[in-house]
């Protein structure tokens, strides 16, 4: 009746996870009783999670990544204290079971559940707006994708009540994870995790590449995009072109585990080279989906608090391009010690050093944007400064590694591991928090608290110094990753330097927390009246904080790359329309909420072989989809009048806001910006 | 006032913090070399060149990041009304090229550099000296190393002893999951797979005890998978090869299978006699649809005691 489920799959005994769970239910009990109390299901079903608005979908999405950001680094502190204790003949606190579902954890947590949705949330809340469109191009497959990305980090949560979690670390290397050596539904979790999100990102890849390259605002031609919009273009293309090998080889590895099959298994023609070819496929281009969208912000917002047009424009475009179309010839420098020729080793390590011409010409680009520039140090700009330096150095020992003979020293060592995070920290993660300050005005209406993201902001910095640069020279001193225990008391003192860097970072994700508290607490100060908060120079800024439904009215005409700049300039940014039409808008269904469920449902069943659960839910999956095509009358008219109803109240905030401001020359200029 | 104290915040970070990180970084490295990770042998002492030479290139591109970083924040901050201010400053065209022919020219350099030693320190070239080469046989077990020395119909179990000055060719298999095997002072790691056979050459020139491991991650035991290598003289290998040989314990197949199951800091071992050809035998039973050795083949199903540590 219940496949291999039984009460034993609860670990009772381990009070880390238990008291993991307590904490997980208490918190979503606590959440439960406050929508109930407040009377807010209604609301929440009509207005969100039944929304097809890109505005709406991006905003859940970044709520999961922050959730989900909290749960990663939880694992990343344990991992920091067992290192920190573990030495000789202390075990520390983690057996190694434990431990190693840990670090397994952690990284495929913080790439597909923290990087992704988060990513994929701010191009949804903002390219949308830039490109001065009303919704994306499929908004249905919009929500499908994010309910399918919940639905597989809800999986990930649930294997930490219920059954185990992958010890084979988020790269899930055969014949390690296959059958014979893995045999709990540890990598089974792992497994429909990774592709029920992975579908989810292909679909995403798709609805942008499409949204994107469909149609623009009037005028808008590709090389009039703002560098965000470009930078979300060639990561759909990658999304569009890698996933599907990441789907497909973790689809191989199941058929290995669940049918017998032999695709990478030791004996019977499985061979785990396939296996680990086809899996970089897809993750180095996916080092580049998360990166090139932090790119992307940076330009943003160093071109907006430099108060200055992008150095070089299209010297970045075409960067990006070139790091999108590079990022699939160098794949194999993840496996140098394969025992690959000389010829092959050599080839690709070039092409991985050619990759470091656009990322170079990117950062000059970026520190030339800077030069005559007027900065601003406000807590979107103090991410993007801290990060071109930081990223310098983790590019530099991106260079050693990417040295053949030099990888066959460092690889699978704590160098790798201080390596990638001192890529994707300040390459993805300062990016996406950056970003998340920058827009957030833009999504909710008021800006988030300066002062606790200064401090967040410092401590993230500090903390990301003193618990990565030690792991280099452990590296060095030939620590390898992923050790629950290790007999070199040599190590112990960079590791428990580390372990205080995490504690930092700990307090800067506190920080952050503490700032949304605040934020909203004190929203009414902290009001963007106009739309405009940063004196920003692209479309999103043109529309009111937050945008109506349907973004724009009248959808602005675009002369310039910095478009809303030009209007501004032109004193045309605030011109009101003589007339208004009628705008279909997509109408909320509840069959994405639905799909996504019945998906969790479906992957839960199999990985617990409870087939009968699986079938029902794969048909409620089939039967969700069925419904929703044939259903012809899904958009809403906004007419006329309603819309010159919400117009004309924007037209009075905006008359206010002029009349408060001295010289009203420039409505957009905040004066809580300028201090000078 | 508040924008200043920020300002002043970077810029004592710039000055201070990160060139004393990049300091310590540096100079580590080199205390690296008066501990335990001294190159030992001409592999590694190339590659160690090879590392700094790669630094120093980088240098030359992250000096100007950072002084340009820290010199444009400090210079165009906005409460500098002094410096200029020209927002929409038409980008000379030949800077724009230059900021592409820069990289350019430095990642051409590591270019050529990087074809070169790939191919100069490529672990399957053997060793160029006058005595040929001793050919050690290396199986990955759970979680243990087994070293067959069949020139000397020897094995052991967890140790590994060369001759110093004498080139040496491993031959690497795994009878398990993935391995990667790796004596950080005297070579680069090569990885352990099931049914195929790496290769790594290598030559020690300095008599000492080095630590070997495994460095890549197999499952429980992984952390306690690691040998001790012994460089020796001749004279002293050739005792060393007299002890082992008077062991009472040979590796015939039986030993063998017994040896496969998995086991956590497995005492050091030495076999007297070795099954002939059974380095093939191992890798021969993954492949195709023969299964001649089908028994050997462990899986991690044996829970593991808690380890003794060493």
């Amino acid at each position: 009746m219940f496949g291999k489920l039984t009460l034993q799959a609860i670990s009772y005994d381990n009070l880390i996870v238990m008291g993991g769970i307590g904490l997980m239910l208490v918190a979503a009990l606590t959440l439960l009783g406050l929508i109930t109390y407040f009377h807010k299901w209604i609301y929440l079903w009509n207005e969100w999670l039944t929304s097809l608005d890109h505005k709406k979908i991006g905003i859940m999405y970044i709520i999961l990544a922050l959730v989900m950001l909290l749960r990663g680094f939880a694992d990343a502190v344990m991992m920091r204290t067992q290192q920190a204790l573990a030495v000789d003949t202390n075990q520390g606190f983690l057996t190694p079971h434990h431990y190693d579902q840990i670090f397994s954890a952690h990284g495929t947590i913080m790439i597909i559940f923290m990087a992704m949705p988060f990513l994929t949330g701010l191009i949804n809340i903002v390219v949308p707006l830039q490109l001065g469109k009303r919704d994306v191009a499929f908004p249905f497959m919009n929500a499908l994708s994010l309910w399918l990305t919940v639905a597989g980090a809800l999986l990930v949560m649930v294997s930490l009540a219920i059954g185990e979690f992958s010890t084979a670390g988020w790269s899930g290397y055969p014949p390690y994870s296959e059958i014979e050596y893995s045999p709990g539904v540890g990598v089974d979790y792992w497994i429909w995790a990774l592709m029920l999100s992975g579908a989810a990102s292909t679909m995403t890849g798709i609805n942008f590449l499409v949204t994107i390259l469909l149609d623009r605002a009037p005028g808008m031609t590709l090389m009039l995009m703002p560098l965000f919009s470009w930078t979300a273009l060639c990561t759909s293309i990658l999304m569009t072109m890698a996933f599907p090998a990441l789907t497909v080889v973790t689809a191989l590895l199941g058929l290995d585990r669940y049918l017998g099959m032999h695709f990478f298994s030791n004996g019977n023609g499985g061979n785990l080279m396939n296996y680990v070819n086809l899996f970089w496929i897809w993750g180095h281009p996916e080092v580049y989906i998360l990166i090139l969208p932090a790119f992307g912000i940076f330009s943003e917002v160093i071109s907006t608090f430099s108060g200055k047009r992008l150095f070089g424009y299209k010297s970045l475009v075409y960067a990006t391009i070139v790091i999108a179309l590079l990022s699939f010839t160098v794949w194999l420098h993840h496996f140098f010690t394969m025992g690959a020729s000389a010829n092959v080793n050599a080839a690709f390590g070039i092409a991985t050093m050619v990759i470091a011409v656009p990322t170079g010409v990117k950062i000059f680009d970026w520190l030339l944007t800077m030069y005559r520039g007027r900065i601003r140090f406000t807590v979107p700009m103090l991410w993007a400064l801290a990060f071109l330096p930081t990223f310098a150095i983790g590019g530099a020992t991106g260079m050693l590694l990417a040295v053949p003979p030099v990888d066959f020293m460092v690889h699978n060592s704590e160098f790798l591991v201080a390596h990638f995070h001192n890529m994707l920290i300040p390459g993805a993660m300062f990016g996406f928090l950056s970003g998340y300050t920058f827009w957030f005005p833009k999504a909710f209406g008021f800006r988030l608290d300066e002062n606790w993201g200064k401090l967040a902001f410092w401590n993230w910095l500090v903390g990301f110094y003193l618990a990565f640069i030690p792991l280099y020279y452990l590296g060095l001193m030939g620590m390898p990753r992923r050790m629950q225990h290790y007999g070199n008391p040599e190590w112990q003192p960079f590791l428990i330097v580390a372990a205080l860097g995490a504690f930092l970072i700990f307090i800067g994700i506190n920080c952050l927390i503490i700032q949304l508290v605040v934020s909203i607490w004190k929203r009414h100060e902290n009001r963007d009246a106009i739309g405009d908060p940063w004196d920003g120079r692209s479309l999103e800024w043109a529309t009111s904080s937050p945008p109506p439904a349907y973004n724009f009215a009248v959808i602005p005409e675009v002369r310039c790359i910095d478009a809303f700049m030009d209007m501004k300039e032109k004193g045309v940014a605030y011109v009101r329309p003589t007339s208004y039409q009628a705008i279909y808008l997509p109408r909320n269904t509840g069959l994405g909420v639905i799909f996504g469920g019945s998906a969790f449902v479906f992957g839960f069943a199999m990985i617990w072989h409870i087939w009968w659960l699986a079938m029902a839910a794969g048909l409620a999956m089939l039967a969700a989809i069925i419904v929703h095509s044939f259903d012809d009358d899904n958009e809403n008219c906004m007419s006329a009048a309603e819309i010159k109803l919400i117009e004309d109240s924007r037209f009075r905030v905006l008359s206010e806001a002029k009349q408060t401001q001295k010289n009203g020359t420039h409505l957009s200029i905040n004066p809580l910006v300028y201090q000078e | 006032m508040k924008t200043y104290k920020s300002i002043n915040l970077w810029v004592r970070f710039f000055k201070i913090v990160l060139p004393f990180v990049l300091i310590i970084g540096l100079d580590s490295c080199k205390l690296n070399h008066l501990r335990d990770l001294e190159p030992s042998g001409p592999v590694t002492r190339s590659i160690d060149d090879l590392f700094w030479l790669t630094i120093a290139l980088m240098s030359i591109i992250l000096i100007p990041v950072f002084s340009m970083t820290a010199g444009f924040i400090w210079k165009y901050r906005a409460s500098n009304s002094k410096a200029s201010h020209v927002p929409d400053w038409n980008s000379p065209i030949w800077l724009e090229w230059l900021v592409w022919l820069f990289p350019a020219l430095i990642v051409l350099i590591l270019t050529i550099m990087t074809w070169i030693y790939t191919h100069r320190l490529d672990p399957y070239k053997p060793q160029e000296a006058n005595t040929p080469p001793l050919v050690i046989q290396v199986i990955a077990l759970d979680w243990k190393w087994l070293f067959i020395y069949p020139e000397q119909n020897i094995a052991v179990v967890n140790e590994l002893t060369l001759p110093v000055n004498r080139p040496i060719a491993f031959q690497i298999t795994s009878n398990t999951v993935m391995n990667s095997f790796f004596i950080p002072r005297l070579g680069g790691q090569i990885y352990a797979m099931a049914g195929m056979e790496t290769q790594l050459h290598v030559i020690a020139d300095k008599p000492g005890r080095y630590f070997g491991e495994n460095i890549q991650y197999s499952g429980q035991g992984f952390p306690y998978q690691n040998f001790e290598t012994s460089v020796t003289t001749p004279q002293d290998f050739d005792a060393w090869v007299k002890k082992a040989g008077q062991s009472a314990q040979i590796l015939d197949l039986s030993a063998f299978i017994e040896l496969s199951k998995p086991s956590v800091s497995h005492p050091v071992v030495y076999y007297a006699f070795v099954s002939p050809d059974l380095f093939n035998h191992v890798i021969n039973q993954y492949i195709g649809g023969q299964k001649s050795l089908a028994t050997v083949h462990v899986t991690h199903d044996n829970p593991v005691v808690t380890p003794n540590v060493r």
